[in-house]
């Protein structure tokens, strides 16, 4: 499958577009826009790397290169520079395809560089597979790149369907994340209209921008509607199918969000880049059916020492890099690491096996904010864990050991001042939001903290 | 501390801990056009549980939802009621 190709096949472009903040496009232009041989030779079996600031960059650029191609590695928008390299390096790109706001002048000095208006009038003559690079929310240091098909990204997707009239598909994601780009796929495979958000945009502006743009079909995570249900602009929005993903679906978001749109189609679905998408649950119940378990059409679900599984064609292929580890086990089976628990005839998400913590979706790696709590003068060790929260899912707490002999005649001012130490030390999500003061902490026999949840 | 002023008392602190600037905090104030985010907010709701023992937002219904200062001060008046009931 390639993109274009799928899209110019598609026909009935007429009225749809690609909207962003600043600017709308028909989608029939973007399609059938210009092109320039000369660029399409420069790019033509090229491991791409794609740095642009904006996503209407973003989306005119993965339809102009898919299919022309060898591989489109994706840098998601606000990464450091030096995590930006390191993408390009793990990609193995050979050129850049950027604007000056997605990669600014001197950074990556060596690589050639194409701006995203010429690379947009790419245009492969016959197609080839191109193959997607996608980061995966970094915890700690940079993130990895996971190698997917375009035919793996879009095996959650049912192709063969018409689109519902009128549709309109927008995401609080960005495209360029494994969440966001499957909305763009969705749209760009029916093929329907695309609202794009921006990051820098308040949630209520984003709320009244796609409600002018009558969206239908939107998807965010847990954190994002949790937000956007406080704000009075979600009257703006008259959505068909409202879609989660990202993080795990509470009870008390799924209720809320029914109650906001009694009319509309609820579904939270399971998915990762590694991953793919695994399921979709649509009974506006938290956790999914046992019954999901098993073999069906083109994935396989196990859960194998209290933790989820997936076998399928939508998992990414591999990791990219130098040294990179094995996504997936000899049996084929991708382990995402979440952690499940039967309560009966439906299991329940418990959170990351690796203690890792979902703050909204951004992701915080314990360790790291452990090392930083170590480093306080009265504290002898400490262990980091999820406090669960009704805003963003989870937020960090510590619990620490004082050192013998510290003096905690004042504990809610030790409390402050161990957070207070780590308040310039890490960035705001990862610094703990509250201290619990514990007298030891469990360790496994091999002398490790113990992580998971009782 | 009467739960108007703690919860205004917190809401100036979590914005000058996270170096937001905001304007006066009134009643009539609407959080989300402040620059008070989803992390204040997370923060916010944290302390105001360990302050008073009640999580309003996980039993909340939609016509709960604060959009305002007040709107804010009154979940966690209702929650102080329903604790003491």
């Amino acid at each position: 499958m390639i993109l274009r190709e799928t899209l110019s096949r598609a026909g009935g472009l007429d009225g749809l577009f690609l909207s962003d903040l600043r600017e709308k496009r028909d989608l029939a232009g973007i399609v059938f826009g210009e092109t320039d041989a000369s660029v399409s030779q420069e790019l033509a079996g090229k491991r791409v790397l794609l740095a642009v600031g904006g996503q209407m960059a973003a989306a005119r650029a993965m339809l102009a290169l898919d299919g022309l191609v060898a591989r489109l590695a994706l840098v998601p928008p606000g990464l450091a520079p030096e995590h930006v390299a390191r993408i390009a390096a793990d990609s193995e790109a050979e050129i850049v395809v950027c604007d000056a706001e997605g990669l600014p002048e001197g950074d990556l000095p060596g690589l050639p560089r194409i701006d995203i208006e010429a690379a947009a009038k790419a245009s492969a003559e016959t197609g080839r597979e191109t193959e997607w690079a996608l980061a995966t929310s970094g915890t700690t240091g940079a993130p990895k790149l996971v190698a997917h098909t375009l035919d793996g990204l879009a095996g959650g997707i049912n192709t063969s369907a018409a689109p519902e009239p009128g549709t309109v598909w927008s995401t609080f994601y960005d495209i360029r994340r494994y969440g966001g780009l499957q909305v763009f796929l969705r749209a760009m495979l029916a093929p329907a209209s695309l609202v794009l958000s921006d990051r820098h945009e308040p949630v209520r502006d984003y709320l009244i921008r796609a409600g002018e743009r009558q969206v239908t079909h939107i998807l965010g995570t847990p954190s994002h509607w949790r937000l956007a249900l406080m704000s009075n602009a979600l009257t703006k929005l008259a959505p068909r199918y409202v879609r989660l993903s990202g993080e795990i679906a509470d009870q008390t978001v799924l209720d809320l969000l029914r109650a906001a749109f009694p009319e509309a189609r609820m579904a939270h679905a399971y998915a990762s880049t590694e991953g793919g998408v695994g399921f979709t649950v649509e009974d506006g119940r938290e956790g999914f059916p046992a019954s999901l378990i098993g073999a069906r059409s083109g994935i396989e679900i196990a859960v194998r020492d209290d933790a989820l599984y997936v076998r399928s064609g939508r998992t990414g292929r591999r990791y990219l890099g130098s040294a990179p580890e094995p996504l997936m086990a000899e049996d084929g089976f991708v382990d995402t690491g979440d952690l499940v628990e039967r309560r009966g005839e439906r299991f329940h998400f418990l959170g990351r096996r690796s203690g890792v913590i979902n703050v909204g979706g951004a992701k915080v790696q314990p360790e790291e904010v452990e090392a930083v709590v170590n480093l306080h003068a009265s504290v002898s060790m400490s262990r980091v864990r999820a406090r669960p929260n009704p805003i963003l899912g989870a937020v960090v707490e510590a619990e620490v050991v004082l050192r013998a002999g510290t003096d905690a005649a004042d504990p809610a001012a030790l409390k402050k001042a161990i957070i207070a130490h780590c308040r310039p030390r890490l960035s705001g999500h990862k610094v703990p939001a509250s201290v619990r003061f514990v007298d030891d902490l469990p360790l496994t026999s091999g002398g490790k903290l113990v992580r998971r949840m009782p | 501390m009467s739960l108007r002023s703690t919860v205004h008392a917190e809401i100036a602190a979590v914005a000058a801990e996270q170096e937001k600037r905001m304007p006066p905090i009134t009643d009539g104030l609407v959080m989300l056009e402040t620059e008070f985010d989803s992390l204040c907010f997370a923060l916010l709701v944290a302390r105001m549980e360990d302050l008073t023992g009640a999580d309003p937002f996980s039993e909340m219904e939609a016509d709960d939802l604060p959009v305002t200062v007040g709107d804010l001060v009154a979940l966690y008046d209702r929650a102080a009621a329903r604790k003491a009931a």
